[in-house]
C-alpha cells in the first residue's frame, strides 16, 4: 500500500524536521504531482535539511548545486570533453543529473545560468553539444531562495516562477519544536539512521495513482471561477496562467491521494491555492509578489458551485 | 482548518475595517458623481457659489491625486460657516427652495472634502441623489433629466465600488445599470399611477411669480425688440387640420388704447364667460400648449370662439383652472395667471366680424391722444383726412403714405426723442414693429379714426417631424386695429406695408443684410435647422406627454387601462398590485440566475439556513468538509452527525458516480437532523 509508506515516509521525516508537517505533506504533494518546489526563507530554518530528507527517505539520489554569481550553465548541466583515446568530445554529466537537485539560493546565479536550470526543470531533458540527454525518473528540484537580502541578487523573472508548482516558506520552528531541536541530536546524523521509505519505483507509482483521482465536474468549474476571480481582479496585474490551472489540479490530486481520498475537494484546492499562486501573481500597482490576505480575498470572493 | 492555518501563514492579518480610507477609485467616482451632480445647478446658481463648488471640487481632486486625506476639521468648519453666511447674505434667508438647494450645493463640496469612511461615502451619495431631484425645481427639460439620469448611475457606481472595492470597474458599472434598469419599472409605475397633484408640486409662492420673459401690458420703443434676441419657445399650437396661412397667424395678446405719448397701456376692459362677438365662419381647431408667463392672457388666434361649447371631455379643465374669460377688447384669458405650461384646446373664427357696434365712449377712447406731442404726425393727419369722404379712405391713403415713405425694418432702430412718432416717420425712417404699429395708430387717431394697438405674437415655425407650430419669444409683434362703420375692428398691419417679408416669411427674412439672428435661429443652414427641428419635436413630445402627464390625462389613461374612479383608494391599490408583481418577477429572475440545484443541493442549503439562525451560515466559498467541522465545534452535540453529513455530501459531490441510494440516505439524515 503506497498510503502505508507514505505515511511512515511523513512519520520519519516529522522526526528530523520539527513541527513542519504541514510543510512536508506540500513538498511530498509537490513530487507526487511531478512538480517543482520553491522555498523561500531566510537561512538557517531548515531548508537544506527537508531536502535532504525527502531525498534520503524517498530514496533518490541527491545532488545539491550551490548557487553563486560566478556559477555557469555548463557548472550545472556538464561539459563536453576531448577524450584523447577515442579522440571524440565526451559528455561529462553535471550535477543536475539526480533525481533530487537542491539548487540553493537560486536568485544568486546570473539569469543564464537560472534558465539552464530551469529548462531542464521544464523540459525534463539537457541539451549540450547539439545531443540531447533525458534527466533521470523521476526528476525534482526544490529550489531555495533568501526573500530578505536581495542585494546582487538576480531575483526570478516570472515567467521562471511559473515553472515551479508550489512555493512554500518553512519558518520558524514553533518553541516547543525549537526546544525538542535544541535538545536533540544532530540532525545529519538522525538522517543518516533512516532507511528510504520509498523506493524510487514507489513514488513513480504514486504519481500514476496521483492522475486517476477522480476530479468532479463541479470541481473543475471551481478552479475555473478561481482562475477566472485572478484575471479579473482590479488589485492583480495578471492572472493565473492555464499551466498553473494545470499545477493546481495536479497538485490537488497528489494531495488528495495522501489524504487516502479518491476524489478532489473544493477544501484541497483551497489549502493550496497561496502556494500555488503565492509566488505566481503579483499586484498591479509596484509589482511586489500578492499578500497572503489578498489570496484569502481571493478565495472568499469565489462561491463553490 | 486548513484556511485558518493559511491566515496565520499569512502574516499580516487584515486590519478591521470600520475605517476604510477613501480609496483612488472610490474618490475618483464620487468627485464625478458629485461634478455630474452639480454641473445642471450652474444655469441658476449664484457664480460666486459655483466658483466655490468649483474650487471645492478641484481641492477634491487635487488631494485624490497627490493621495493625500481630508484637509483639517477645523478649515472645514470655518469654511462651512463661512459658505452658510454667504448663503445668507446672497438670499437674505434660509427658506425656501433656492437659499437651501445653494446651501446643500456647498455642503456637497465640504462634505466631498471630509469624506474619510465608507459611512462619509454614503452620506455624500444621499446628498447627491437629493440634488438630482433638486434640478428638476428649475428645470424639467430633456436633457436635464438625461444628465439627472447619469448622475443617478454614477452615484450607484460609487456605491457599489463602496461594497467591492476591489472588483472590476466595468463590472461595477454593469452591476449600477443592472441595478437601474431594475428600478426602471418601479419608476414607470409610480409615474403613471402615483396620485398625480394639480399645479407645480414645488411652487413655492415666492419663487412661482418670479420674472418671466414674454409680452407685458405696456409697449413702448424697443420693448417687443427686446424679446427678438430671444429664442425661447412662447407657445406651441397643433392644428387638428393644416396650419393657416403664415399671414393668418396672428396670435392676440394684450390690446393696447392708451397712449401717454411714449408708451402704450392696456385700457379698462369688460370680461365675460363668452365672447363679445358671434363666432362665424370657417372654423380652425388647435391646442395651445402655453409655456408659463405668469400672465393671465392666452394667445389666442384671432378670434376665439367658445371653448366651452365644446363637448370633447378633455377640454375645459385641461388648465386646470376651470372656464375661460372673454375681454371686451376680444383678448382670452384663463382665471389664474399661468404659472406652469399648460394646453388649451381652442377654436378660431378668423373670418369673424367683431365690434360693429361699440359704444361711443370706446370709440373716444380709440380716438384719445396726449396733447402736445408729435406736431408733424398731427399735421400729415389732417392732410390726410382733408376731403376723405369716409375712415376707410382716410386709412388706405395713411397706408399708401407709409408705402411711400420707404421706412426701413430694423432690429436695430435709433434712439428716439420726446416725438417719437414723428422722429420715427420723418426722421429715423428705421424702426421695428412697435415703431410702426405706434406710428399708424397715433397717425389714424390724429386723423380721427378710432384706432389702437395690439400686441402678440406673428408667424411661428412648423416642425415638420411633428407639424407642430412653434411660436417663439423672437416672433412678438405688434399690429394696429382700426375701427371702421359698418366693419367694426379692422386689422391693420403696418409692419406688412414696410415689410411684408416679415410677415410671410418670418423674422429671420426680413431684416436687412448684415442684421442676423443667432445661428441655429435665422440661419437657413438645412442641416443645424434640421437638427433643431428634430430636437423642438423631442422636446414637445417630452413637455406633452411627460411633463403634460396631469390628473386630467391620468384619469383618462387609466380610464383607457379600465380603472375606472377618482378615488385614491383605487389608484394607491393599483399602484401596490403593480409594485408587488414587479418585485415578484424580479424575484423570480433572481432566483432563476440561481443555478437550477437537485434535491441534495436543497436540503444541503436549507441545513445551512437552519444553522444560520445560531449564527453558523455557510460562507459561499466554505466546503462542506470544513464547513461541517464549523458546526461541530460550535456545537459538539452535533459532532458526530455533521462530521459524517459533511464527508457524505463532499464525497457525493465531488467522488465517482454518487450511489442513488446513498444520495436519498443523505437527504433524509439532513432532513431528520435535530438541532439541540
Amino acid at each position: 500500500m503506497p498510503t502505508a509508506r507514505l505515511n511512515r515516509l511523513l512519520e520519519a521525516a516529522n522526526q528530523i524536521i520539527l513541527g513542519k508537517d504541514h510543510e512536508i505533506r506540500l513538498a511530498l504533494a509537490c513530487v507526487i504531482a511531478r512538480g517543482h518546489l520553491l522555498i523561500e526563507d531566510v537561512p538557517g530554518v531548515g531548508k537544506t535539511t527537508l531536502a535532504h530528507t525527502l531525498a534520503q527517505l524517498m530514496g533518490l539520489q541527491f545532488q545539491r548545486i550551490q548557487f553563486t554569481s560566478d556559477l555557469l550553465p555548463a557548472d550545472i548541466i556538464g561539459v563536453s570533453i576531448f577524450d584523447r583515446d577515442t579522440s571524440a568530445f565526451r559528455f561529462h554529466p553535471g550535477p543536475v543529473f539526480a533525481q533530487l537537485v537542491l539548487a540553493d539560493e537560486i536568485n544568486r546565479a546570473s539569469p543564464k545560468t537560472q534558465s539552464a536550470l530551469l529548462e531542464a526543470m521544464g523540459e525534463r531533458q539537457v541539451t549540450a553539444d547539439g545531443n540531447t540527454f533525458d534527466l533521470p525518473e523521476p526528476f525534482f528540484v526544490i529550489a531555495t531562495q533568501n526573500p530578505a537580502h536581495q542585494v546582487g541578487t538576480f531575483p526570478l523573472p516570472e515567467s521562471q516562477l511559473d515553472r515551479f508548482l508550489l512555493r512554500i516558506r518553512l519558518g520558524y520552528p514553533d518553541p516547543l519544536a525549537e526546544r525538542a531541536l535544541l535538545m536533540g541530536e544532530d540532525r545529519r546524523s538522525l538522517l543518516e539512521r533512516h532507511t528510504p521509505a520509498l523506493e524510487a519505483d514507489d513514488l513513480i507509482a504514486l504519481q500514476h495513482a496521483a492522475r486517476s483521482v477522480h476530479v468532479a465536474e463541479r470541481l473543475i468549474d471551481y478552479v475555473q471561477a478561481l482562475l477566472s476571480a485572478t484575471r479579473h481582479d482590479a488589485e492583480l496585474s495578471a492572472g493565473l496562467s492555464p499551466r498553473a490551472g494545470l499545477g493546481l489540479l495536479s497538485v490537488a490530486r497528489a494531495w488528495a491521494l495522501m489524504q487516502g481520498r479518491d476524489h478532489v475537494l473544493p477544501e484541497d484546492v483551497q489549502g493550496l491555492f497561496p502556494h500555488l499562486a503565492g509566488h505566481r501573481l503579483h499586484l498591479a500597482g509596484d509589482g511586489r509578489p500578492v499578500t497572503g490576505a489578498t489570496l484569502m480575498r481571493l478565495l472568499h470572493a469565489v462561491a463553490l458551485p | 482548518m486548513i484556511l485558518d492555518r493559511l491566515r496565520a501563514h499569512s502574516g499580516k492579518r487584515q486590519k478591521p475595517s470600520a475605517e476604510v480610507l477613501l480609496g483612488r477609485r472610490q474618490g475618483s467616482w464620487l468627485l464625478g458623481t458629485a461634478l455630474l451632480t452639480l454641473a445642471p445647478h450652474v444655469s441658476w446658481l449664484p457664480p460666486w457659489i459655483i466658483a466655490l463648488c468649483a474650487a471645492l471640487l478641484s481641492w477634491r481632486g487635487l488631494l485624490l491625486w497627490r493621495g493625500k486625506q481630508a484637509p483639517p476639521h477645523l478649515l472645514l468648519l470655518l469654511l462651512t460657516v463661512a459658505a452658510a453666511a454667504g448663503v445668507r447674505a446672497e438670499f437674505g434667508h434660509f427658506f425656501g427652495k433656492d437659499p437651501g438647494v445653494a446651501l446643500l450645493a456647498l455642503l456637497l463640496g465640504l462634505k466631498l472634502l471630509e469624506v474619510r469612511s465608507a459611512r462619509d461615502v454614503r452620506a455624500t451619495v444621499m446628498l447627491c441623489f437629493f440634488l438630482q431631484l433638486a434640478i428638476f425645481f428649475e428645470d424639467q427639460s430633456l436633457p436635464i433629466a438625461a444628465l439627472a439620469l447619469c448622475a443617478t448611475l454614477l452615484a450607484l457606481v460609487s456605491l457599489v465600488t463602496l461594497i467591492d472595492p476591489r472588483g472590476h470597474e466595468t463590472g461595477h458599472v454593469r452591476t449600477a445599470a443592472t441595478l437601474m434598469a431594475q428600478g426602471l419599472p418601479f419608476m414607470l409605475a409610480l409615474f403613471v399611477l402615483f396620485p398625480r397633484i394639480e399645479g407645480p408640486l414645488w411652487g413655492l409662492p415666492a419663487d412661482a411669480f418670479s420674472a418671466r420673459t414674454g409680452l407685458s401690458e405696456t409697449m413702448s420703443p424697443g420693448s417687443i425688440s427686446a424679446l427678438s434676441t430671444s429664442g425661447a419657445i412662447a407657445f406651441r399650437a397643433s392644428f387638428a387640420g393644416s396650419a393657416p396661412a403664415p399671414v393668418q397667424r396672428y396670435w392676440r395678446g394684450p390690446v393696447l388704447s392708451q397712449f401717454d405719448g411714449r408708451s402704450w397701456h392696456a385700457g379698462r376692459v369688460q370680461e365675460a364667460a363668452t365672447p363679445f362677438y358671434s363666432p362665424g365662419g370657417e372654423r380652425i381647431d388647435y391646442t395651445l400648449t402655453l409655456e408659463a408667463h405668469a400672465r393671465r392672457w392666452l394667445l389666442a388666434l384671432d378670434f376665439p370662439g367658445t371653448a366651452s361649447a365644446e363637448p370633447d371631455p378633455a377640454a375645459g379643465r385641461e388648465s386646470g383652472s376651470g372656464a375661460l374669460r372673454y375681454t371686451s377688447d376680444y383678448q382670452l384669458l384663463d382665471r389664474q395667471p399661468v404659472h406652469v405650461r399648460a394646453r388649451y384646446p381652442l377654436n378660431a373664427y378668423p373670418d369673424t366680424v367683431v365690434g360693429r357696434e361699440q359704444s361711443a365712449a370706446i370709440l373716444a377712447a380709440a380716438r384719445q391722444l396726449p396733447p402736445g406731442f408729435n406736431a408733424r404726425t398731427q399735421a400729415l393727419a389732417i392732410e390726410l383726412a382733408a376731403g376723405a369722404s369716409s375712415d376707410a379712405q382716410i386709412l388706405q391713403r395713411a397706408i399708401d403714405h407709409l408705402r411711400d415713405a420707404e421706412l426701413i425694418y430694423t432690429l436695430d432702430p435709433p434712439l428716439l426723442g420726446t416725438d417719437s412718432v414723428d422722429e420715427f416717420l420723418f426722421d429715423t425712417k428705421r424702426g421695428f414693429c412697435e415703431h410702426f404699429a405706434s406710428a399708424f395708430t397715433v397717425l389714424m387717431r390724429a386723423a380721427g379714426v378710432p384706432a389702437r394697438v395690439v400686441t402678440g405674437y406673428q408667424g411661428g415655425e412648423i416642425n415638420p417631424i411633428d407639424g407642430n407650430l412653434v411660436v417663439r419669444q423672437l416672433d412678438a409683434h405688434a399690429w394696429s386695429e382700426v375701427w371702421l362703420a359698418g366693419r367694426g375692428w379692422v386689422r391693420v398691419d403696418p409692419t406688412y406695408v414696410s415689410a411684408p417679408r416679415r410677415i410671410e416669411e418670418g423674422l429671420a427674412a426680413a431684416l436687412p443684410a448684415g442684421e442676423s439672428l443667432a445661428f441655429s435661429l435665422g440661419s437657413q443652414n438645412n442641416w443645424a435647422r434640421s437638427v433643431r427641428l428634430r430636437w423642438e419635436a423631442l422636446s414637445n413630445a417630452w413637455n406633452q406627454r411627460v411633463l403634460g402627464y396631469n390628473p386630467d390625462r391620468q384619469r383618462e389613461l387609466l380610464a383607457g387601462l379600465g380603472i375606472q374612479g377618482d378615488d385614491v383608494w383605487v389608484l394607491a391599490g393599483t399602484l401596490m398590485a403593480c409594485a408587488s408583481a414587479l418585485m415578484l418577477a424580479l424575484f423570480i429572475w433572481a432566483s432563476r440566475k440561481r443555478k437550477a440545484e437537485d434535491a441534495l443541493d436543497r436540503a444541503w442549503r436549507r441545513l445551512s439556513k437552519r444553522l444560520a439562525r445560531r449564527g453558523l451560515e455557510r460562507q459561499p466559498w466554505e466546503g462542506a468538509h470544513d464547513y461541517a467541522r464549523r458546526v461541530a465545534l460550535a456545537i459538539p452535540e452535533l459532532e458526530a452527525a455533521m462530521r459524517t453529513i459533511g464527508d457524505n455530501y463532499a464525497r457525493l459531490r465531488y467522488g465517482p458516480e454518487p450511489d442513488a441510494a446513498q444520495v436519498q440516505a443523505l437527504i433524509r439524515k439532513i432532513k431528520t437532523l435535530r438541532l439541540p
